[in-house]
C-alpha cells in the first residue's frame, strides 16, 4: 500500500522520505492511462486554477505542466518573465500577494534563483510547485527521470547511477542525487574538475561518488545519465571549448559500451547532439528521452492532483 | 481509513455458498436479458467490483462458450467529493483495451447504497466512448431509500434494507481472505 503524499508543495525531494516518493510515482504510473486515451481528459481539478509562473525560459516543462493541469481540467494560467509585471520592478512578494489575490489553487514557479518557490510558498495560500530553482532542485525532473528508470529496470535500489557533466550548476543533478540515494541506488558523478566540487560526496550522506574520470563513472553503470552543458555558461571558463569537452566528456557510443550491456541512457533535454551526447546514442534505442518526457506530463498530474487535494504539514 | 476501524458484524447475509449461487444466477440473468454474451462487455469497478466481475465473466464464458469482454474502472478520478475528503484518495488505473463503442456495458460493483460511485463510473465510461447501452448488476442493494441520485441496478444478487449506520461489506477471497458478507456497525460508544 502506497502512503498518501502529505505535503502540499512540491519544493523539492530533499525533504522526501522514500515512502512519499514511491507514494507520487504509483500515482503517477497510475496517470499514464488516462494520456493514451482519445479523451485525454478527467475532472478531478474541475474548477481549480493552476497557475505556471515561468521567471527562466522553459519550453518542455512549462507544456508539460499545461497539459498535466488541462488534462485534469484545471483552468492554467501561463505567465512567463518577458509578460510579467517582475521586469517592471515589482517584488517577488508582492508578485505572490498579488496572484494570491486571485486565488489560485496551484502555483507552479520556475527562478533562476534557488529559494525562490519557498519564499513564495511562505506569502501565498496556494500549492506551491518547484519546477526549477537556480542550482538548488527541480523534483518532477528528478521524479519523471525515477519512472523512466522504474520502467526499464523495476527497482531502482541496487542501481548504479552515473550522472555526467555540470555538477555544479545542475538542480537535475541535485534532485536525481536525493531521490536516487533515498531509494537505495548508488550515483557516481563525473564530468570537468572545475564542474564537479571536490567534496561533493558529502552532498548526501551515502551511496554518492565522485569518479574522477568519466570512464570510470560509467564503467558498470545501469543508467547514465548526460546533463545538457548550458553554452551560456561557457565564456566563464568553466572549459576551454565546447570542442574539448565534446572530446573528454561526451557521451560516445564507445564510452557507453564500458556500462552494462543493457544500459539505459537519460537526457533531461534540450540536448546538444554531439557535445554531451553524440547523435547515434541519442538516437539509438537505449536512449530513453522521448521516454521522459512521456512520463513527464503523468507525474505532472499526480504532483498537481496530490498538491491541490493534500493536506498541508501540522494540519 | 473507514477500513481500519474496528466494527462489529451484526448479521452475516451470505456465506460463501450463496455468494456463488448469486453470482451463478446474476451471469444467466445477463445472458437472458442480453440474449447472449456477443457484444457484452463487463466492467468492474475498484476495488471489489473487479474480481466479482471476472467470477460472472467466467460463468458466461461456460454458459455460452464465450468469454465476454472484461475491463476495470477506477474512479477516484471523477468522484465529487474530491474537495471533501481530506487528502486526496490513491489513484489505481483503468483498464478498459477493448474498445466501448457500440457494446453492451454491464457495471459490476459489491453494494449499491447512494449511486455515486455508479454516476462516476457513468461519466467515465462516456469519456471513452459510446456504448450501445449501459446496465448494473451489484451483488447486494442496501434500498432505494438511501439513493442520493436516480440510479437503480439491472441484475441484483440481494436486496438488503440497511440502516444509514450500518456498513454492508462484501467480504472476497482477494483481499480479505473470507467470501462472505455481512452487515457491520461501528460498536456503542
Amino acid at each position: 500500500m502506497n502512503k498518501p503524499f502529505r505535503r502540499r508543495d512540491l519544493l523539492g525531494i530533499r525533504n522526501l522520505s522514500a515512502e512519499e516518493i514511491i507514494g507520487i510515482l504509483d500515482t503517477a504510473e497510475n496517470f499514464r492511462e488516462i494520456n493514451s486515451r482519445e479523451i485525454k481528459k478527467v475532472p478531478t481539478l474541475r474548477g481549480k486554477t493552476v497557475i505556471n509562473l515561468f521567471f527562466e525560459a522553459s519550453t518542455r516543462t512549462r507544456t508539460s505542466f499545461e497539459l498535466a493541469a488541462k488534462r485534469l481540467s484545471a483552468d492554467a494560467v501561463n505567465i512567463s518573465v518577458s509578460s510579467s509585471s517582475l521586469s517592471k520592478g515589482e517584488t517577488l512578494i508582492d508578485t505572490a500577494l498579488t496572484l494570491d489575490a486571485m486565488s489560485p489553487d496551484c502555483i507552479v514557479v520556475r527562478h533562476s534563483s534557488a529559494g525562490v518557490p519557498h519564499q513564495l510558498a511562505k506569502f501565498s495560500k496556494a500549492a506551491v510547485i518547484n519546477a526549477g530553482d537556480g542550482a538548488n532542485e527541480h523534483p518532477t525532473q528528478a521524479l519523471l527521470d525515477a519512472m523512466t528508470i522504474r520502467e526499464h529496470k523495476k527497482m531502482i535500489k541496487g542501481l548504479q547511477v552515473a550522472i555526467i557533466g555540470d555538477i555544479l550548476h545542475s538542480r537535475v543533478a541535485r534532485s536525481n542525487i536525493h531521490l536516487l540515494t533515498k531509494l537505495g541506488a548508488t550515483v557516481r558523478v563525473s564530468g570537468p574538475r572545475t564542474l564537479v566540487p571536490n567534496d561533493f560526496q558529502h552532498f548526501v550522506e551515502k551511496n554518492l561518488l565522485v569518479a574522477t574520470n568519466i570512464e570510470k563513472a560509467i564503467e558498470g553503470a545501469d543508467v547514465v545519465m548526460i546533463l545538457r552543458i548550458q553554452k551560456e555558461r561557457q565564456d566563464s571558463a568553466f572549459f576551454p571549448t565546447l570542442r574539448e569537452y565534446a572530446i573528454h566528456y561526451g557521451l560516445t557510443q564507445e564510452r557507453l559500451n564500458l556500462a552494462k550491456p543493457n544500459a539505459i541512457v537519460l537526457h533531461p533535454g534540450p540536448m546538444n547532439r554531439g557535445i554531451e551526447i553524440a547523435s547515434d546514442v541519442a538516437d539509438s534505442s537505449r536512449s530513453l528521452i522521448l521516454d521522459q518526457v512521456k512520463y513527464g506530463v503523468a507525474v505532472r498530474m499526480a504532483v498537481l492532483y496530490l498538491a491541490t487535494g493534500g493536506m498541508p504539514i501540522g494540519e | 481509513m473507514a477500513d481500519e476501524l474496528i466494527l462489529v458484524e451484526k448479521s452475516r447475509i451470505m456465506d460463501s455458498a450463496r455468494m456463488k449461487r448469486a453470482l451463478s444466477r446474476l451471469a444467466s440473468e445477463i445472458v437472458e436479458e442480453n440474449q447472449g454474451a456477443k457484444d457484452l462487455y463487463l466492467v468492474g469497478i475498484r476495488r471489489r467490483g473487479v474480481p466479482l466481475a471476472e467470477r460472472i465473466a467466467d460463468r458466461i464464458e461456460v454458459l455460452e462458450g464465450m468469454r465476454p469482454f472484461y475491463g476495470i474502472i477506477d474512479i477516484t478520478l471523477y468522484r465529487d467529493d474530491l474537495s471533501t475528503v481530506g487528502a486526496n484518495p490513491i489513484v489505481n488505473r483503468t483498464e478498459l483495451e477493448e474498445d466501448i463503442s457500440g457494446k453492451v456495458v454491464v457495471l459490476i460493483d459489491d453494494v449499491l447504497y447512494t449511486g455515486r460511485t455508479i454516476r462516476a463510473a457513468l461519466d467515465q465510461l462516456m469519456d471513452f466512448g459510446r456504448p450501445k447501452k449501459v446496465q448494473l448488476a451489484v451483488l447486494i442493494d442496501r434500498g432505494r431509500e438511501h439513493r442520493e441520485l436516480p440510479i437503480q441496478a439491472d441484475f441484483i444478487g440481494k436486496i438488503v434494507p440497511t440502516k444509514a449506520s450500518e456498513i454492508v461489506k462484501v467480504m472476497l477471497q482477494e483481499y480479505d481472505d473470507v467470501e462472505a458478507v455481512g452487515i457491520f456497525e461501528k460498536p456503542a460508544e
